[in-house]
This record gives structure tokens, sequence and C-alpha cells, in this order.
């Protein structure tokens, strides 16, 4: 069992808010997943030539402001950071490329949970409420965030282990179920260029979404995709840059419910994560069809 | 009249005092339930009690003789197991509503998802939108009427329980097969509708059950195991 949120705001004037309004929806799921929890927001835009990094490292005190410095001159440009608990979000100039590359090579015990625009990804052991407190989440604006509290089936309770997980740029999905083609397909990815960091079949989940959006698929034709090469249970929540959408697996077993108003649209595991959002006792509550594709865009 | 808001009351608070009702009497509302699990559950006398707002997982389960109303959504599993009372959904339903009741009457106004009336045993499930897929799987007696359209499998491995569907059906599921639709059984299906007060759709009304044929052990399938 596990726990999967997702909140999309149609209303801009709820942006300061959106760290607060998650915080509560993840809390909602900590009897579903009292292992481990994380969160992708989605906000303060990269400035142009500019890439953002979020890394985490496993040791508390990690020196992250040096780590910069060494970045920024292997780089030839400054490197801005904004430390947050054992993970760190970086600016950097260029695409991300040459920064993740140089991190590869010369920061071993540093992972890269996000790169994008606009993505940051926080995740950490530990109860839902102590992981978003670690890490300020209350107090973050945006414009979007999925969020994932686990009750681990598949693989490790460790922070690597957590969703959500991401494999392109600005591009996060969670899972609440179990892929029982993963590993067939992880080495097809695999052959294809895209990069594991987990044994973990939610990754490979999010590597196949990476791969078909690479390739030129909209997220909604990459989705209808992985109704068909995707074999297991899963509800998916995936975030892009503008974008936020649903998937359940034909069998819909795994539990999904939106929620829509004119300022938000909410998805959780159970109603409960979206009772306490502003407006929610009037709002169009319906699951989920198995099988359909729902998505929201900011595009337009 | 006696209210119960379940921002200052507990679950197990509310339904530790209706299930100490000696009977009958006052009518019940409850205040922001907010998705919380088994509100109402194991009723078994005669009393009125109207949720306002959304619920969570078992609403009103293993129901006797009680009339619950969720004024909003119903989570997982609503009414399971019912035994009598009616227990009605003004909105949409989550999977596997009215699972395996014995009696009764459970109303859907809006949408039941996957599973509706699975593995029934007599309760009578009306649904005044549409039902997912594998409704009224494995269903032994009892009825479940759709007024909308019901999705693929329905009636899957039926047993005695019968189906009547107001639009269109995506797939059978298997062994369920159409059947003969009576004058009687359309008086039938009427006065269930009235009795559920959901207004009856504008086509006729096609009936569905078993066909009987996994009743037994067909040696033509043995080399299936």
């Amino acid at each position: 069992m596990c726990g999967i949120v997702g909140l999309f705001l149609k209303d801009q004037a709820l942006g300061p808010q959106l760290g607060a309004l998650v915080t509560k929806m993840l809390v909602g799921m900590s009897d579903r997943g009292p292992d481990s929890a994380g969160i992708a927001i989605y906000r303060r835009p990269a400035p142009p030539g500019t890439a953002k990094l979020t890394l985490a490292h496993a040791a508390p005190d990690f020196a992250w402001r040096a780590l910069a410095v060494e970045l920024g001159a292997a780089l030839s440009a400054p490197v801005a950071l904004e430390a947050r608990a054992s993970h760190a979000v970086l600016l950097v100039p260029g695409d991300a490329a040459r920064a993740r590359g140089w991190l590869a090579a010369n920061a071993p015990g540093v992972r890269v949970t996000s790169f994008g625009e606009r993505i940051e990804i926080f995740k950490e052991t530990g109860r839902p409420a102590d992981v978003a407190a670690r890490f300020a989440l209350p107090a973050m604006e945006g414009t979007h965030a999925v969020g994932h509290t686990r009750m681990a089936t598949e693989s490790a309770v460790t922070t690597e282990h957590s969703h959500p997980f991401s494999t392109g740029p600005d591009l996060c999905l969670v899972h609440n179920g179990s892929l029982s083609n993963h590993n067939r397909l992880r080495e097809w990815l695999r052959r294809r260029g895209v990069v594991f960091s987990t044994d973990n079949d939610s990754e490979v989940a999010a590597g196949y979404l990476a791969w078909r959006l690479g390739e030129g698929a909209t997220l909604h034709e990459a989705l209808a995709a992985a109704l068909t090469d995707l074999d297991g249970f899963y509800t998916f929540a995936v975030g892009t840059r503008d974008g936020f959408a649903v998937l359940r697996d034909p069998f819909a077993c795994k539990p999904a419910v939106l929620a829509e108003t004119d300022g938000w649209v909410a998805m959780a595991s159970e109603f409960r994560s979206i009772a306490d959002l502003p407006g929610a006792d009037r709002a169009t509550v319906f699951e989920p069809k198995p099988g359909r594709v729902y998505a929201w865009s900011h595009a337009g | 009249m006696t209210t119960v808001d379940l921002e200052r009351a507990t679950v197990r608070e509310l339904n530790a005092a209706l299930h100490a009702l000696a009977g009958g009497g006052d009518a019940w509302r409850v205040l922001h339930p907010k998705g919380k699990h088994a509100i109402a559950a194991g009723l078994r006398v005669p009393v009125s009690v109207r949720i306002e707002g959304h619920v969570g997982y078992y609403c009103a389960g293993m129901n006797q003789r009680a009339e619950v109303t969720v004024d909003g959504h119903a989570g997982t599993g609503l009414a399971e197991n019912i035994m009598s009372g009616v227990v009605r959904v003004t909105g949409n339903a989550s999977q596997a509503a009215a699972a395996s009741g014995h009696g009764g009457l459970v109303v859907i106004e809006g949408d039941a998802s996957s599973r509706c009336a699975i593995g029934i045993k007599g309760v009578d499930v009306v649904v005044g939108g549409s039902a997912g897929h594998m409704s009224a799987f494995m269903a032994q007696a009892g009825r479940l009427v759709v007024c909308g359209d019901a999705g693929p499998d329905l009636g899957d491995s039926i047993y005695e329980a019968e189906i009547f569907v107001g639009g269109a059906v995506a797939r059978l599921g298997s062994d369920c097969v159409e059947k003969e639709m009576t004058p009687e059984l359309e008086k039938e299906i009427a006065a269930l509708l009235e009795r559920a007060g959901v207004p009856a759709p504008a086509g006729a009304f096609r009936r569905f059950g078993s066909a009987r044929r996994l009743y037994h052990f067909q040696v033509d399938h043995s080399d299936a195991y």
C-alpha cells in the first residue's frame, strides 16, 4: 500500500499556499505510507540560460557550499545554492547535462533527485509530517505538486527508493501499485539510453515516460502507450513543467479519487487527503476511470 | 435532531452512540465527514442518519434497518454487506458499492465505479448514472439496476442475481447473457425506481443474467486445469 497525492492550481492566487496545502494532503496519507515520503513541487522557474537541480546526500552535514564552489569552477560560472536538510537546490549555467556529468564523475554519494526548469524533488524516509517539516514544505509556493507516502512492498526502505522518481527534465512520477514487467522493460530502456539509479519498479515507469517524451510524444500519448507497455497494477500521478496527469491501469485495483473546483484539481488515493483543501466540500468528486488518461496543463 | 460534528467527535464515538440506540426516534445529522472511514457502520435499528459531505471507505457497512444518506461522494465499499434498510448517496460512489449485500436498498444517484454490487446476495442496488467494470461480478441474488451505461465484463460469473441496464453495455462478462424483458419485470423495476427516487431513463431497460454454464464442471474443460 502507498498513498499518492497531486495538486494542480488553476487559480494562481493560491500559489503562495501550495506547499501548505500539499503538506496537508501528504500528511492525510500517513496511514497508507508511514515509512517514507516525498514531494515534487514546481516553482520559481530557473532564469533563462540556467537550469535547476535538486541534489541529495545521506550525510546530514554534507558540505553543499564547497560542492557548489567546485562545480562553479568546473562550469566557469557561479552556481547558486540553497541547502534544505539533506537536499540542496542548485542553479547552474547552461542546461543540466554538464553539471550532471561533473557530479557523476566528481561527487560520489551525491544524487540528483530532479533537474529541469521548475521541478524540485525532496524525499526521505520517515513519517510524512516529519519529512514535510524537515524540508519546510509548508512555506513553499508553486504552481503544482505531486507527492507520495510509501509503504514499501517491492524494494528497500531508503531515500533512494522513495518517490517521486524523476528521469527526465521537469518530469516526475509517483506510483501506487506494483509493476510485473519492470526488469525486462528496464533492460529494454537501458539499451535506449535511459539511466536508472535503483532497482525500483516505479522508476522504470518514470524512465519509460521520459523515453517516450524524449521521442517526441505528448504526455497524453506517452501515458496512452504506457497502457500497452506497462504490465501490473498502478495508479500514477505525473508532473511535467506545465502539467499534471493521472492514469490507472485497466483493472483499477489501486484507489484514486479526483476532485475539481474553479481553483484547483486534486488527486489522492483517498478523499481524506483532499478534504481540507479550500472549497473541497463543494468540489466535484469522481473516481478516474480505468485506462483513461486525465491531464491538465497551464500551457493552454 | 441530534447533530454530531466529526471535527469535534471521533467516528468511533459517533458509531458507539448510534449502536447504543434502542430504536427509532430522532434523526441524526453528521457534519464534516471529510472522507473518514466507516462512518455509520454497523447500525441495527431504524434510525435516519444524514451525512453532510464526502465519506471515505466502508460507510454504512453491515447496515440493518437504518436509513443512511450521504450528501456527497462515497469511497470504496459503501454499504458493504448491507442486511436491510436504505443507504443513499447523492453523488458518485467508489468501487465495490453494496458488496455482498444481503438485503435492503442501496441508491447511488450519480455514477458507481467498478465492481458495483459484487457478490450481492439479495440487496437491490439502483444506480442513477453509470456503473464501472465488473459490476455484479459473481452476484448471487438481488437486483442491480443501472439507469446509464455499464462498463466492461458486466455480470461476470453471475449466479442468480438480475441486472437491468437502461443505457449501453460495454461488454458482458463470462456466462452473462441478455434475457427476455417482460411487462411484469418492467412494472417491478418501475416500482423499484420509484422507491429509490431515481428518474427512469429514456430508453427501455434490458435484462441480463446467468447462462448457468459455469454451475457445473464440464469434462470438456478439464485440460484447462
